[in-house]
């Protein structure tokens, strides 16, 4: 599904490399979770990955099922079914949060030539995805993320992803910033998406969010690079112990 | 004190091209309203109140001619409900447009009762023009007043059923025209102006409100268009008690076009508010000028401009709020902002505020920026195109300015021809 390889990035601005070489592939139907240290590149990639400015890309290459990624806007690489939930999703006054999705939606179908959804469908589609991630009717009127708390703007995120029902989702973060229940909620929208036609990549700090959304794979990311995979043992370990062992054991 | 050679010339050189309507109710308001032009001078490149848009198209003895937009598009307004009085270059077209009748209100038209030497709008035509030439100096309104030729003259004596449309067309490439109305609001009467169209290829409007206690008077604006056309217009209003004045202008396309508000509350907890949405490509020049005095306890006046600004285009907002000695408890803000999409146009603002009163709650603020870009990003990630996005962003960013329309209809028609403005020139 998606392959990434030898990729280093720097930034557009400055001499400064932050991707240094990142290998890793992720299989339809697969759950792969990156964990790693502050500043060690997880953003960056998620990032790199869906197209956003500011980032140069100095050597190797992003596919998603074989079309080339960094080749494409960032609207082409979501209609190819690439979606980001953000680590801080951006509040957007003035711009509805269903017309925003309804447009996007709409967006994507026309990409694929597909037919635009009816206004109807689209409602009841997008009522019903809401009340599962107990998103109340009034927070959907509302402008994109605007006064909304931490956790809804999370929750927010997972609806989208929902709605927009991607190949490849690259979730940076999500339990960041959520409450248990929360966190239960939103691991069961990640749960119910799960699909033999989907991968997902999960960027998270906490062994907590993988009891939820069990990965097949579990990568430690540090300065730029992966630098250790291994199964869902792997995150309890860093759990326990921290990263200076699997750091210093991958030197 | 003696008005310099060049500006005296250049009014002379203006006045020599019009004859002053001679007989009638409006004589002496039109003779007064001549000498303040010759007293003021009509405005010039060295004035400060001009000192950020050029008014030599405004002023020169003849109009730069403009060429007709097509009319490919529905105009605005066409889905509401609504007394359509048409004006071509200027004249009524009686033909074009419904009766003068509408229920709780007189309409005439200034052109057909000016030989009349008693009318209502006698107390009215020009007063308002007049008062508001201090402290700040408006020359082409006086110039309007002493030579429009034609104009309505509405007096609301209680809830107009329906809006009132005033459509201005534009035929001749060549046209010159002024235009004044009148609009005379009773104790608790209610009516909607809405007005649309390029009108001529150079357009001076005034029009003077005199509201009265409890009434409430609703203006909502399309002007635009025909890109080369000019306009100067002018709204003067007074209110009294617990009255409510609400207008709004979008502007779309204009090579030069300046708006001045000139409103006076006079009577306590009356309530004033002014809101324009303009979008300008290249030599695009808008201005907005707007001058509120609160001379009353517990008013509030709300100041909301919006400018979206492409390819060169300028922007201008002059707005002050002065809040004379005794004004207490009044409420007064004032917003202006341009969205710059690239880095050629430029935004040119001078918010004022003068307060004689200790009791009162002013603010206001001035900001010019680009779209977000981090907006930006977020749209297209989830599958928008950027042009689409941009647009998104730019009708969020006017958002605050149309939302001081009332009506969700007309609010809605509106928003509708921002979106085809800018779906126009999606790149
Ligand atoms: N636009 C930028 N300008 C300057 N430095 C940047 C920029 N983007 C990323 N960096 C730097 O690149 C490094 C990697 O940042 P990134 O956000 O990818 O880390 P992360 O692994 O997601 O961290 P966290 O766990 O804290 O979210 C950091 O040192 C960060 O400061
Ligand atoms: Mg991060």
């Amino acid at each position: 599904m998606l392959e990434i390889k030898n990729l280093h990035v720097k930034l557009e601005e400055e001499d400064k490399q932050i991707l240094k070489g990142v290998d890793l592939t992720v299989e339809a139907g697969k759950v792969h979770a990156i964990m790693g240290p502050n500043g060690s590149g997880k953003s960056t990639l998620s990032y790199v990955l869906s197209g956003r400015d500011g980032y140069e890309v100095t050597e190797g290459s992003a596919t998603l099922e074989g079309e080339d990624l960094l080749e494409l806007e960032p609207e082409e690489r979501a209609s190819l079914g690439l979606f980001l939930a953000f680590q801080y999703p951006v509040e957007i006054p003035g711009v509805g949060n269903m017309t925003f999705l309804r447009t996007a939606v709409n967006a994507q179908r026309k990409a694929r030539g597909q037919d635009e959804m009816s206004a109807s469908d689209f409602l009841k589609e997008i009522r019903a995805k809401a009340k599962e991630l107990q998103i109340d009717a009034d927070m959907l009127k509302r402008p994109v993320n605007v006064g909304f708390s931490g956790g809804e703007k999370k929750r927010n995120e997972i609806l989208q992803m929902a709605m927009l029902e991607p190949k490849m989702c690259i979730l940076d973060e999500t339990d960041s910033g959520l409450d248990v229940d929360a966190m239960k909620l939103v691991a069961e929208g990640v749960n119910a998406l799960r699909s033999e036609g989907r991968g997902f990549l999960v960027i998270t700090h906490y062994q907590r969010l993988l009891d939820h959304i069990k990965p097949d794979v579990v990568h430690i990311m540090s300065n730029g690079r992966i630098v250790k995979s291994g199964g869902p043992e792997l995150a309890l370990e860093v759990e326990q112990n921290g990263y200076a062992d699997i750091l210093a054991e991958a030197v | 004190m003696a008005l310099p050679q060049a500006k005296l010339d250049a009014t002379d050189a203006r006045l020599a091209t019009l004859s002053l309507p001679a007989g009638g109710w409006a004589e002496t308001a039109r003779q007064d309203a001549l000498s303040r032009v010759k007293a003021q001078g009509l405005p010039g490149r060295r004035d400060e109140y001009w000192k950020y848009t050029r008014p030599d198209g405004l002023t020169a003895p003849a109009p730069t001619s403009a060429a007709i937009f097509d009319e490919s598009e529905p105009p605005v307004f066409d889905e509401v409900d609504r007394l359509k009085l048409v004006f071509v270059d200027g004249v009524f077209d009686a033909a074009a447009s419904d009766d003068l009748a509408l229920e709780h209100v007189r309409l005439e038209r200034l052109a057909d009762t000016s030989s009349a030497d008693i009318h209502w709008a006698r107390d009215y035509y020009g007063t308002l023009e007049a008062s508001g030439q201090t402290p700040v100096a408006r020359p082409l309104a006086a110039l309007n007043t002493a030579f429009a030729t034609d104009g309505l003259l509405i007096h609301v004596t209680g809830k107009a059923p329906k809006p009132i449309s005033l459509i201005y067309h534009h035929q001749d490439p060549q046209s010159d025209v002024m235009l004044h109305h009148v609009i005379r609001m009773d104790e608790g009467a209610e009516l909607t102006l809405l007005e649309n169209g390029p009108a001529a290829a150079r357009f001076n409007m005034v029009l003077e409100v005199e509201v009265a206690d409890g009434a409430a008077f609703n203006h909502v604006r399309a002007q635009g268009r025909d890109h080369e056309r000019q306009a100067a217009t002018h709204i003067f209003a007074r209110l009294g008690r617990e009255s409510r004045f609400k207008s709004f202008t979008m502007t779309a396309n204009g090579v030069m076009t300046r708006n001045e508000c000139v409103i006076e509350l006079t009577g306590d907890d009356a309530s004033a508010h002014v809101a324009g949405a303009c979008m300008g490509d290249g030599d695009f020049v808008h201005d907005d000028t707007v001058f509120i005095t609160h001379d009353a306890v517990n008013c509030e006046s709300r100041q909301v401009f919006k400018k979206v600004l492409r390819n060169g285009a300028t922007g201008v907002f002059q707005g002050k709020i002065l809040v004379k000695a005794g004004a207490q408890k009044t409420d007064g803000y004032q917003i202006s902002q341009s969205l710059l999409l690239d880095g050629d146009s430029q935004f040119l603002a001078k918010p004022e505020l003068e307060i004689y009163a200790d009791d009162v709650a002013c603010s206001h603020g001035s900001t010019s920026g680009a779209i977000d870009e981090d907006a930006l990003f977020y749209l297209r990630a989830r599958g928008v195109p950027h042009g689409i996005a941009t647009d998104l962003l730019t009708l969020a960013f006017l958002a605050e300015a149309v939302e001081e329309i009332e009506d969700a209809a007309l609010a809605e028609e509106i928003v509708t021809r921002m979106e085809a403005w800018l779906a126009r020139r999606r790149g």
